[in-house]
Order: C-alpha cells, then structure tokens, then sequence
C-alpha cells in the first residue's frame, strides 16, 4: 500500500477527479489543487475553491478524499479560503477540453477591475461554428461560474465561463 | 452567543448577516422576476451572496468554537447583525429592490476595499476573494443604473433607501459612499436589533433546522 503513496500519485489520482458540473474537465484541469504533501500515510491536500457558493465544492471535497483513501492515505484536505485562485488557473489542456465541450473558456484576468463595456465588447469565439460575431445575453448563467452568451452566426447560445 | 464577543468576530459576524439576508431577499425573486434573464441573475447574486456568507460564518465559527450552520440558523432573531437596508421586503416592488441592489453593491465595495488591507490575513485574503465575484454583482447594478436614472419610481426609492444605505458602513466609510452616490450625508439607519419584517423571515429561514434535530440526515 505504502509503496503507491507519494505525491505524484496522489496528483495522478486527482487528475482523474471530473468537476462534477462540468465533468469534461478535472480537478487538477481546473487549477483548484493548489499542493499535495504526503507523510507517511497523511496526505494534505490544498484546495482552493472556485466560486465561493458553488454546490460543487463539498463534492469535489469529498471525492478527493475518497481518492487519497483508496491509495492508503489519511485524507486532509485543507479549504483555503484566500484569493488564491483565478480562472487563470484552468491549465492550456482544461480550457481546451471546456472549449470541445461546448464552453467558452474564460478571457485571461485583465489589470485592474473588469468594465461593463469590457465585457460586452470582449471577443468570444462560439464553440459551435467558430465566428467571432457574438454577444453578451446575460452576465448570468445556470451557474455562478457562467456567463450567457449568444452566436449571431449560428443563431446558438452558448455558455461562458466567467472571468474572476 | 452573548454581548462579549471579540471585534473580530462582531465584524465577521456583521458581514456575514448582511450577505446571507440579502441573499435571501434576492432569492425570493426567484421564479418571479420580471423577465427570464433576471429571474436567472437575482438567483445567481443570492447564491453568491450566501456563498460569502458561509465562508465568513466559516471564520466566525472557528473562534467561537461552532459551525457556519449553527450561526446561519441557530440564533435568535435579535441576535443577528444586519443592516437594516438588507431586511427590508421589496417584492414586488422592481424599482425598490434595484435602488437597494445599486445602493448595496457601491456601500459593499467600498467596505471590501477597506478589508482587503486588513491587518488580519484571512480576513483580507476572504475580501480579495469576495471581490473576484462582486465585480459581476456591480456590473449588473451598474446595468440597471443606466436603464432607471431619472425616472420617478427608481428615485423615489433611492431617496427612501439612502439613510439605509449609509447604515451598511461603519460612519468613517460613509463620506466616500455619499462621494461615490453623489448625495448628501443624512442621518444614517444604524444597525439595531432586528424588527417584524425580519422576523417573518427568521421564521421561514430557519423552518427546516428548527423542525429537525441537529444532524438530522436525509
């Protein structure tokens, strides 16, 4: 048992931990495993959240505990509730997965504070068809992490991930 | 709970409130809303403003030695620390809850701005994470800014709401708020001891947690 757990295979395991919203991508796809420290049996796991009330949170939570347990570790996942991730944090490899999935990753973090106009006038290319000619519909989408935007080419909403 | 707590915890505990309460008010325009879009963002801004909440009740909790539920639905009306602008009903007055959400948004980024250079590291590090988010809750009040400026109703509801604004901050934070607003100063509605209205809604709140014994499972 002790011979599978090192750190590398703890990440091996997490990499294979879909975010349960958006199961194309995983957890390590999504950036929010910030470091895993393995001693002896004890793994600890840094975990930092997305959106603050994603219902997703306490799941992926447990299913990374889950995943150290079947390696023969002693799970401790310590929630880190700074500001240390962004949505810059979704590796090249996860915003391509979102993109064949049907979202649009998000921008890359701007300086300074997002600007309405600079939401509505961002360039967002539709997952569907490719065109640029797109729209903001809703800063809002069916979860805190999306936006809705809309396809003047195909005539196809689409969502977006939001930058924070 | 009781009157000794540490400045700390009556900060967190303040912040907390606000953010669970209004989250509550928006959610109740879930379903309802006046066209689909809002119907979608007001439930989107309730589950982020309750999100802030449990995370601070999280901080909370750690020195008062509970948890964030416990603090969410466990204490008595008169103990929580509301503004008074969070706890008033406005569905289904559109205007009304679009003055209070304008209102809010710029009162909150001004405090968040202030707490993100707070000496206390989780508490700064949890204000920067606030932010990431209030930004969109900003942009669609700033949205609805544009849309409402000068007409009756939406000023009508500013000048009603405005001493409950200024009640959101701490007075030394008041000046930039009345700045950002472009109003005068007034005499602000100061946090006190919650009133009916919010018992109506600690009532329904806290319905589930009081009908079923702590760590009741389903």
């Amino acid at each position: 048992m002790k011979a599978q757990l090192t750190e590398a295979a703890v990440w091996e395991a997490l990499a294979e931990i879909p975010d349960p919203e958006i199961p194309v991508i995983s957890l390590v796809d999504l950036g929010v495993v910030k470091s895993v420290a393995v001693e002896a049996e004890r793994v600890r796991i840094e975990f930092t959240p997305t959106f603050m009330g994603c219902p997703a949170l306490d799941v992926m939570r447990a299913r990374m505990e889950d995943a150290v347990t079947a390696l023969g570790g002693e799970p401790d996942v310590d929630v880190l509730l700074d500001d240390s991730w962004s949505t810059d944090k979704i590796t090249p490899a996860g915003r391509e997965k979102l993109r064949e999935a049907g979202f649009a990753p998000p921008a890359p973090q701007a300086q300074g504070s997002t600007t309405l106009l600079q939401l509505q006038s961002a360039v967002h290319r539709c997952p569907y068809c490719g065109s640029t000619e797109t729209r903001l519909d809703n800063i809002f989408g069916p979860t805190p992490c999306r936006s809705v935007r809309y396809c003047t080419s195909c005539r196809q909403p689409f969502e977006q991930f939001k930058t924070i | 709970m009781n009157a000794q707590v540490r400045p700390r915890t009556e900060l967190l505990l303040e912040l907390a409130d606000d953010e669970l309460i209004l989250g509550w008010r928006n959610s109740e325009w879930t379903g309802i809303a006046p066209f689909l879009e809002e119907d979608v963002a007001f439930s989107s801004i309730a589950q982020n403003e309750i999100g802030h909440a449990r995370a601070l009740y999280d901080l909370a909790a750690e020195e008062l030695g509970t948890d964030a539920d416990a603090l969410a639905f466990d204490r008595k009306p008169e103990e929580y620390r509301c503004a008074p602008l969070v706890q008033l009903q406005l569905v289904p007055d559109w205007a009304r809850t679009i003055a209070r959400h304008v209102l809010y948004e710029a009162a909150d980024a001004i405090r968040i701005e202030r707490l993100k250079e707070h000496e206390d590291a989780e508490i700064a590090g949890i204000a920067a994470k606030i932010e990431r988010e209030e930004v969109y809750h900003r942009l669609h009040a700033e949205m609805w800014l544009e849309r409402l400026r000068g007409e009756d109703r939406y000023t009508a509801a500013v000048d009603e709401l405005w001493p409950y604004a200024l009640g959101v901050l701490a007075p030394e934070l008041r000046p930039a708020l009345a700045e950002q607003v472009g109003r005068e100063q007034v005499d602000a509605v100061e946090r006190s001891a919650p009133g009916p209205e919010f018992a109506e809604l600690w009532e329904e709140m806290t319905m589930v947690r009081r009908s079923a014994p702590v760590g009741a499972q389903w």
